[in-house]
């Protein structure tokens, strides 16, 4: 247990990893369902302290691993226009389109600008008011509020240059989704604790009960990954499913009232494809009609596009859980973080990213080089 | 940019109608809109998202959680220069890889 002492509290690590071992009597597959918690799991080795029966398994928690290649390359055609101010946070400038990124087009003239917050976007259409300002609006229900937010100032402010390119997930249907997978292996889920934090544990007691699965709001500190765990595999054994909060100091059962107020105000629910996995129903958010100006398809008719994804890239496996980064064929030889094949590998919180990282190399199924590459 | 960063926050004042605050973050410091906490006072801490507080934190978990952030790198990530992170893609982590080739490393 070498990597004990980078915990913050190694003797509190140690009493909760000893609960864990235990009570655990039969094999377990657990999901976490964001890309911060899969981060701080590789990062700290937890995956490899934990009993062997308990497995984890990474989620699609990750809003730039999950942006469809569409939708990248609609935020490419828009940046490239004269004219356009392309506000992005910075996060997204390496995610691959079909062919390019947002840092290329920049290098090819496009005026792209990162952003800290969506308003900062905003001023930059006051200050601009010759200029057409577009904010790429991705992200879950921690994302969702502050964009909301913004484009509700355009309107109250009657800026008439700003529009956000939209494509915001939510996770509760992609637990459906996963669980209604018919590879489904996931027993028990961490649910992301920020998430929570603004959409509060309503949803979940149904998800829970419908698919007989513990969900565990999960914060993302060592500490609290294993705590998370600790509670899954406790619920597990005894045969319950119950929704449980574990990370209290952040998370209100009832989330924030202000930010679900906005969102339904500026949003409506829809359809919306996930990069690797496709179209999950009802798993998105969009403007909604009243707010349709603001909409920056709308406003650029980018409909057409014609999207082609890198046909060796199993992402799609890796963010539903069904493939470990390490067992896709391409990963750490025709995609690397300096040369992507997928968004999980550009992705500093994407799955693919934090095995290369963290030298995840070592535990590969399968040769590398005795692999088919498409 | 999927987490969000616990913060302290300095002063508040309203600006064209909309509550706004300084928040420390750990020695980094940034405007942040409180609409969605109005009644975060000055001395309190939030986890706060893409310039937007989400909820409140008790002092205590929001210093550990910012040293635990710190010593990840993530701050950095947050709140470093976007476009320097963009253009190494990953340098200082990876630049140790003698196997990546040339053209990528533009
Ligand atoms: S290693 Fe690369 S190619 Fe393989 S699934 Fe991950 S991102 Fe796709």
């Amino acid at each position: 247990m070498k990597y004990l002492d980078e915990f913050q509290d190694p003797d509190l690590a140690r009493r909760l990893l000893d609960d864990i071992h235990s009570v655990v009597t039969r094999p377990w597959a657990l999901m976490e369902v964001c890309g911060g918690q899969t981060h701080t799991i590789i990062r700290h080795g937890i995956d490899q302290l934990l009993p062997d029966q308990v497995e984890l398994i990474h989620g699609p928690g990750c809003p730039v691993c999950v942006t469809p290649l569409e939708v990248i390359d609609k935020a490419l055609e828009i940046a490239s226009r004269p004219g356009v101010i392309f506000c992005s946070f910075g996060d997204m400038l390496r995610v691959p389109g079909t062919g390019r990124d947002l840092f290329q087009v920049r290098g090819e003239g496009g005026d792209v600008r990162v952003v800290y917050s969506p308003l900062d976007a905003l001023h930059i259409a006051q200050q601009n008011p010759d200029r057409e300002v577009v904010f790429f609006g991705i992200g879950f229900e921690t994302t969702a509020p502050p964009n909301a937010m913004t484009v509700y100032q355009a309107r109250k402010l009657g800026i008439k240059n700003f529009s956000l390119l939209v494509s915001h997930v939510r996770v509760p249907p992609a637990i459906k989704a996963i669980m209604e997978s018919p590879n489904c292996r996931v027993q028990g889920f961490l649910a992301a604790g920020h998430v929570c934090s603004v959409m509060g544990v309503g949803e979940y007691p149904d998800l829970a009960d419908r698919y007989r699965v513990p969900i565990v709001v999960t914060g993302f500190e060592p500490l609290d990954i294993l705590e998370g765990v600790r509670r899954t595999v406790l619920q597990l054994e005894r045969g319950e499913h119950t929704v449980d909060n574990a990370y209290p100091r952040a998370v209100r059962p009832e989330g924030n009232p202000a930010a679900q107020a906005m969102l339904a105000d500026v949003f409506e629910g829809t359809d919306r494809a996930w990069r690797g996995i496709g179209v999950i129903p009802d798993s998105g958010w969009r403007l909604s009609s009243r707010y349709r100006d603001f909409d920056a398809e709308h406003r650029f008719s980018v409909g057409d596009i014609d999207t082609r994804e890198p046909a060796e890239c199993r992402s799609g496996e890796v963010l539903q859980g069904l493939l470990k980064p390490n067992e896709c064929a391409a990963f750490g030889t025709t995609c690397t973080p300096r040369n992507p094949l997928g968004a999980t590998m550009v992705s500093s919180e994407g799955a693919c990213a934090a095995y290369y990282l963290y030298r995840r190399l070592d535990i590969t199924t399968a040769p590398l080089e005795a692999s088919p590459v498409a | 940019m999927c987490l969000a960063v616990p913060g302290r926050v300095t002063e508040i004042e309203d600006r064209d109608g909309t509550r706004m605050a300084t928040v420390d973050f750990g020695g980094v410091v940034k405007e942040v809109c409180l609409e969605y906490l109005p009644d975060l006072q000055v001395g309190e801490y939030a986890i706060v998202h893409v310039g937007f507080a989400l909820q409140k934190l008790d002092e205590e978990s929001a210093k550990q959680t910012l040293e635990l952030f710190a010593n990840l790198g993530l701050l950095q990530e947050e709140f470093g220069d976007p476009w320097e992170l963009a253009a190494e893609a990953g340098a200082p982590r990876w630049a140790d890889d003698k196997d990546v080739p040339q053209e990528a490393q533009q």
